[in-house]
C-alpha cells in the first residue's frame, strides 16, 4: 500500500466510514426518505395535475434531482470532508458555504425533533385512539395546548417527555459513530420502514372508498402540463425530497470508500426515494378516499398535507377504519422511523463539520452539538407556542435557507470556481455510468435557473400574503432574521482558523499545494 | 377507478419502481463495488 493510500485510510479511519456501499446507500435513502415523502408528495401530486404530474416529476428527477445529488456526492467523495472542509478544499474562499449549510442543518434538527416527538406520542395514542372524536381539537388543544400565536415559556409535559426521548435516542446513535450508529440505524430501520409502509398500503387499499382516493390522485389533468407552476412544483418537490444542497450528501459521501462507484449509488438513491413517494401517495390517498366516502364528501374536502394530514386527517381516518389502531401504529411508526433516519443525517452534518474544524473526538463533538441543539429544541418547541414557532421556522428555513444556499453553492462552484468538469472527472474515475458534458450543463445552467424560479415563486407568495397569518414580529424574528442570521453565522464560522495540521489541499491531487 | 387513473397509476409504478430495479441491476453489475479493506480500518 502506498504512503498516500495509508494516509488516506488513516484519515478515513479517524473520521469514521461506512463499512460498505450497501450501508451508505441505505443511510442516504434514510436521509432522503423523510416526513416530506409521506405527507408532502401525495398532496403536491394531487394539486398539480394528478396522474400527469408524473411527467414533470420524472423530468425534474432526471434533469435536476439526480444531477444535484451527484454534485453533492462528488464534493464529499473527492474532498473527503464535511461540508465546510469539502468547500475549503475546493477553494479556501468558499468555506462559508459549507458552514451556511451546517447552520441550516442545526436549525432544522432543532425543530424536526419536535415533529418526531409528536409522532412518537401519536404512535402510542393510536392504540386506544386517545384523541377521541375530535382529533383537531385534541391536537391543538389537549396535546399541544396551543394558545394564541406568540412566544410563551409554558412547558407542555406531554410534548417535553417524548422530545427528551427523541434527543436521548439521537445522542446514543450519534455517539455510536458513522458505521455502528448511522449505518446500523439505516440498515435496521429502512427495511423496517418499507415493510411497515407496505402493510399500511395494503390495509388502506382494502378500505371501502380507496378507489375514490386513487382516482383523485391518479386521474391525469393533461392541461396542467402547460402551467409553469406545475413544473415548478415538480422541481420543488424533487429538490426538497432528496436531501440535496445542504450538506447531508456531501458529509455521507465523504464516508464512502474512494473506489466506490458514486453515480450508480446516486441513481439507486434517487429512484428509491421516488419509489417510496409513489408508495406513500397510494397509501395516503387510499386512506383519504375512505375518509371522503365515510363522510359523504368529495376527496378534495379531506385532502391535505403536512401536519394537518398526519395529526388531524389520519386520526380521523383511524377512528372510522376497521382495524384503525393497526393503521395508526403503522402510519405514525413510519413517520417516526422516516423522521429519525433523516434527523440523524441532519445532525451528522453539524457534528462532522465541528469535528473536522476543531479536530475533536467523536464523543466530544457529539456532546458539543447535541447538548445545545436539544436544549434549544426543548426551550422553543415543548411549550404552548412551539407549533407556531416551528411552522414559521420550517417554512422560512426550507424556502429561504436550503433553496438559497443550494442555488448559491451550485452557481459558485459552476461559474466562479469552475470546478464542475473536475468533479465530473472525479465521478467518472470509478463510474460505470459516466457523467459527461450534459451533467455539467445541467448543473451549471438548468438547475440554478429552475431553482431560482421556484425561489422567486416562494418569495412572491410570502410578500403577497404574510405567511400563515402570524403577527409580523414573529415572521421577522423567526423567519427573515433567522435565515439571515444562519447565513451570517456560516460566513463568520469560516473565519475561525483550522487546527494546525489540517490539510486544505485537495486529497485527490497528491502534489497539490497545501494552504494551511 | 377510472381507466385513465388505473393506467397512470400503473405507468407511475412501472417507471419509478422499474427505474429503481434497473439502477440496482446496473450497480450490481458494476466494476467498482468499493474497497473491502475499509471495513478492517474501522
Amino acid at each position: 500500500m502506498s504512503v498516500e493510500h495509508s494516509a488516506a485510510h488513516a484519515e478515513q479511519a479517524k473520521r469514521g466510514a461506512f463499512s460498505s456501499r450497501r450501508v451508505f446507500i441505505l443511510a442516504a435513502i434514510g436521509s432522503a426518505v423523510g416526513l416530506g415523502n409521506i405527507w408532502r408528495f401525495p398532496y403536491v401530486a394531487y394539486e398539480n395535475g394528478g396522474g400527469s404530474f408524473i411527467i414533470p416529476y420524472l423530468v425534474a428527477l432526471i434533469t435536476a434531482g439526480i444531477p444535484f445529488l451527484l454534485f453533492d456526492y462528488a464534493m464529499g467523495h473527492r474532498h473527503r470532508g464535511s461540508a465546510p472542509l469539502s468547500f475549503a478544499r475546493l477553494r479556501r474562499g468558499t468555506e462559508g458555504l459549507g458552514w451556511w449549510q451546517v447552520a441550516i442543518c442545526f436549525m432544522i434538527a432543532i425543530y424536526y425533533a419536535a415533529v418526531l416527538a409528536w409522532a412518537v406520542s401519536y404512535t402510542i395514542f393510536s392504540v386506544n385512539k386517545a384523541w377521541g372524536d375530535a382529533p383537531d381539537a385534541y391536537f391543538f388543544g389537549e396535546y399541544l395546548q396551543a394558545g394564541d400565536p406568540g412566544v410563551t415559556a409554558s412547558v407542555v409535559p406531554g410534548v417535553l417527555i417524548p422530545l427528551v426521548v427523541v434527543w436521548v435516542g439521537v445522542l446514543v446513535i450519534m455517539l455510536l459513530g458513522v458505521q455502528r450508529g448511522i449505518g446500523a440505524t439505516a440498515a435496521i430501520f429502512i427495511p423496517l420502514l418499507v415493510i411497515a409502509f407496505l402493510i399500511l398500503v395494503v390495509r388502506a387499499l382494502m378500505l371501502p372508498g380507496a378507489g375514490v382516493g386513487l382516482d383523485a390522485l391518479f386521474t391525469p389533468n393533461w392541461s396542467a402540463l402547460l402551467e409553469p407552476g406545475v413544473w415548478a412544483a415538480a422541481f420543488g418537490q424533487i429538490f426538497f425530497s432528496l436531501s440535496i444542497g445542504f450538506g447531508i450528501m456531501i458529509t455521507y459521501a465523504s464516508y464512502v470508500d474512494r473506489d466506490t462507484d458514486m453515480t450508480g449509488s446516486g441513481l439507486v438513491v434517487g429512484f428509491a426515494n421516488s419509489s417510496f413517494e409513489v408508495l406513500a401517495g397510494i397509501g395516503v390517498f387510499a386512506a383519504l378516499g375512505f375518509m371522503a366516502q365515510a363522510s359523504g364528501v368529495a376527496v378534495s374536502e379531506v385532502a391535505t398535507s403536512g401536519i394537518g394530514l398526519a395529526f388531524i386527517a389520519f386520526p380521523a381516518i383511524i377512528n372510522e377504519a376497521p382495524g384503525g389502531a393497526l393503521i395508526g401504529v403503522l402510519f405514525f411508526g413510519s413517520l417516526v422511523v422516516a423522521g429519525l433516519t433523516s434527523l440523524v443525517s441532519v445532525i451528522e452534518v453539524v457534528i462532522s463539520g465541528i469535528r473536522d474544524k476543531f479536530d475533536l473526538r467523536r464523543r466530544t463533538a457529539t456532546a458539543v452539538v447535541v447538548a445545545p441543539a436539544a436544549l434549544l429544541s426543548l426551550v422553543f418547541f415543548s411549550t404552548t407556542s412551539g407549533i407556531y414557532v416551528l411552522d414559521i421556522v420550517d417554512h422560512f428555513v426550507n424556502r429561504f435557507g436550503i433553496l438559497v444556499v443550494a442555488v448559491v453553492s451550485v452557481v459558485v462552484v459552476a461559474w466562479v470556481v469552475r470546478a464542475l468538469p473536475r468533479l465530473a472527472d472525479h465521478l467518472n474515475l470509478t463510474a460505470d455510468l459516466q457523467v459527461g458534458r450534459l451533467w455539467v450543463v445541467t448543473l451549471g445552467a438548468l438547475v440554478p435557473v429552475v431553482l431560482t424560479i421556484v425561489l422567486i415563486q416562494e418569495l412572491w407568495a410570502v410578500i403577497d400574503e404574510p405567511y400563515g397569518g402570524y403577527p409580523m414580529w414573529m415572521l421577522v424574528v423567526f423567519g427573515w432574521l433567522m435565515v439571515v442570521a444562519i447565513a451570517v453565522a456560516g460566513f463568520v464560522a469560516a473565519r475561525v482558523p483550522w487546527r494546525e495540521g489540517t490539510s486544505l489541499a485537495d486529497p485527490s491531487v497528491p502534489d497539490s499545494e497545501e494552504i494551511s | 377507478m377510472s381507466t385513465s387513473a388505473i393506467l397512470m397509476m400503473i405507468v407511475a409504478i412501472i417507471v419509478v419502481w422499474g427505474g429503481l430495479a434497473l439502477a440496482i441491476v446496473l450497480m450490481m453489475r458494476g466494476r467498482h463495488p468499493g474497497d473491502p479493506t475499509i471495513h478492517r480500518d474501522l
